[in-house]
């Protein structure tokens, strides 16, 4: 192990992606990776008593994938770690109830994933666990009746609004893994950035100076350039959010060109009426468990970089007039092959 | 004096950084399609103003008065305002129509029961009648305010008038 003064993290032990599971609903599994999830449900409710159930039960469900591709069960994880986007992340708290294991809840708003995903493989490189499941989501509907309308209303929305993914993603991670598991070397910690963005309709241009600041942070830090990596993969930019982004790594003299890509616009197809994109905790941790991962072990990418990209307001926040402060992590995965 | 010159230009510094990045943001955002937009609220909302006339219409040829025939218009309008919010098809509307489903009554009707509708899993008392109002909460405010301003207006006119 080690690490720089801002918080980049090499994991010499290494710490091996096992097994991974994605599951989405109804839109998800008409966009352009619908292939790629475990599971589709056939609408947002699935007959649960609430739309907060049915994230529940999406999150136990990614969790079980990801356990059974990895030959394991929950009951041999030393640690879950996860979040969701709800108030006190009540979803993911309720679903760990249900699991009876050491359970971490975290918060980083969409940067979840990444955050969950740095704070494992440090405990796992650190030797403070054998396997430990991340689960992470987002639903459209929960989402939208805490952040926004209520979900029947008739609004126009935005052509900068992205649209809440409703998904969720899991993957375990351990200190043994077969040679062809991808594994997890390196994480940058992100800062909180600032830069004055107000319009929550607009989230994609709030979070873009934060992944870039972290994308500079972590080539330096690791002393790589973007010709290392086959992919760039930041969570939820979007296509507002990382058409910004590619303009200010042009203007810090990083080359920009097709490794740039984005969880957030992959998710969907252009018919599908999203506006900018995806967004959401579960849209990078749907795309990176299960499309990524897949794409991975098939060899397509050796080396990649994934930037999780979150906005950490509330609608009281908003509503008393801040600006958007927002947090992006990055994580760095290599292929087993 | 050092620290907060330093601090001042940091300050200055931020503020530049700021203004430089809204300036990107507002020249890389996505075109508002307005002239369509326009075109589908004028469109949607005239084809609702169409169908209450002609309820007007119909009504009013069965023997009913002018204030009546509205009102009966009216309250038919509100219930498939309602009807299609709780079918799951008005904000589907909304999407497309934009003002043309919010203005007229039925997107009133909308902003109550998808309200009623959102909130009725957390209890009949504390979820669907405390929170009701949400969205239609400022019209109903300021509508009853203005509406009281404008009488104390037209009062202060009247006695000025010499009517009262």
């Amino acid at each position: 192990m080690s690490f720089t003064a801002d918080s980049t993290f090499i994991f010499e032990n290494p710490v091996y992606i096992i097994g991974s599971g994605a599951v989405g609903g109804p839109m998800e599994g008409k966009g352009r990776l619908a292939s790629s999830f475990d599971k589709i449900y056939k609408d947002l409710l699935c007959d649960f008593n609430s739309w907060e159930d049915m994230e529940m039960n999406m999150q136990g469900d990614a969790l079980f994938y990801a356990t059974s591709k990895g030959d394991t069960t929950i009951d041999d994880l030393n640690l879950i770690i996860g979040g969701d986007l709800l108030n006190q992340i009540t979803v993911t708290n309720f679903m760990a109830a249900t699991l009876k294991r050491p359970f971490l809840g975290l918060y980083n708003a969409c940067a979840t994933m990444a955050e969950s995903l740095a704070v494992a493989s440090t405990l796992i490189s650190g030797g403070f666990g054998n396997k430990i499941g991340v689960v992470v989501s987002s639903h459209n509907s929960t989402s939208e009746r805490q952040y926004r309308y209520p979900t029947e209303l008739g609004v126009q929305r935005p052509q900068t609004a992205q649209w809440t993914v409703t998904a969720a993603g899991s993957m375990v991670l351990s200190n043994e893994g077969s040679s062809d598991s991808p594994k997890i070397t390196a994480a940058t910690i992100g800062k909180v950035m600032d830069f004055g963005i107000k319009d929550p309709n607009d989230m994609g241009a709030a979070m873009a100076p934060a992944a870039w600041d972290t994308l500079k942070r972590h080539l330096k830090a690791m002393n790589t350039t973007i010709e290392d990596y086959d992919l760039i993969l930041t969570g939820d930019l979007a296509s507002h959010g990382h058409q910004i982004f590619k303009e200010l790594c042009t203007k810090e003299k990083i080359p920009v060109d097709a490794r740039f890509q984005d969880s957030g616009i992959w998710i969907y197809s252009d018919e599908q009426d999203v506006h900018s994109g995806g967004s959401g905790a579960g849209c990078s941790a749907s795309v990176w468990s299960g499309f990524l991962l897949d794409e991975m072990k098939k060899g397509k990418y050796r080396h990649v970089l994934l930037i999780g990209t979150g906005a950490l307001m509330s609608t009281t926040t908003s509503g008393q007039g801040h600006a958007i402060p927002t947090i992006a992590h990055a994580i760095e995965i290599e292929g087993g092959r | 004096m050092g620290e907060k010159m330093e601090k001042i230009l940091r300050e200055e510094l931020e503020k530049e950084q700021k203004k430089e990045y809204k300036d990107l943001v507002k020249n890389t955002k996505p075109k508002t399609p307005y002239l369509k937009n326009i075109c589908n609220a004028f469109w949607i909302g005239g084809l609702i103003c169409l169908i209450s006339e002609v309820l007007f219409l119909i009504l009013q040829n069965f023997g009913l008065a002018d204030k009546e025939a509205s009102i009966w218009a009216l309250i038919i309008i509100i219930f498939f305002g309602a009807f299609l919010t709780g079918l799951g098809v008005y904000d589907k509307i909304g999407r497309t129509a934009g003002a043309g489903s919010i203005v007229p009554i039925s997107g009133f009707a909308n902003s109550i029961v998808s309200s009623a509708m959102e909130w009725r899993r957390e209890g009949f008392i504390s979820g669907l009648a405390a929170k009701i109002f949400t969205v239609a909460g400022p019209v109903i405010t300021y509508g009853i305010g203005g509406s009281v301003l404008l009488g104390i207006i037209k009062y202060i006119c009247m006695v000025m008038g010499g009517e009262i």
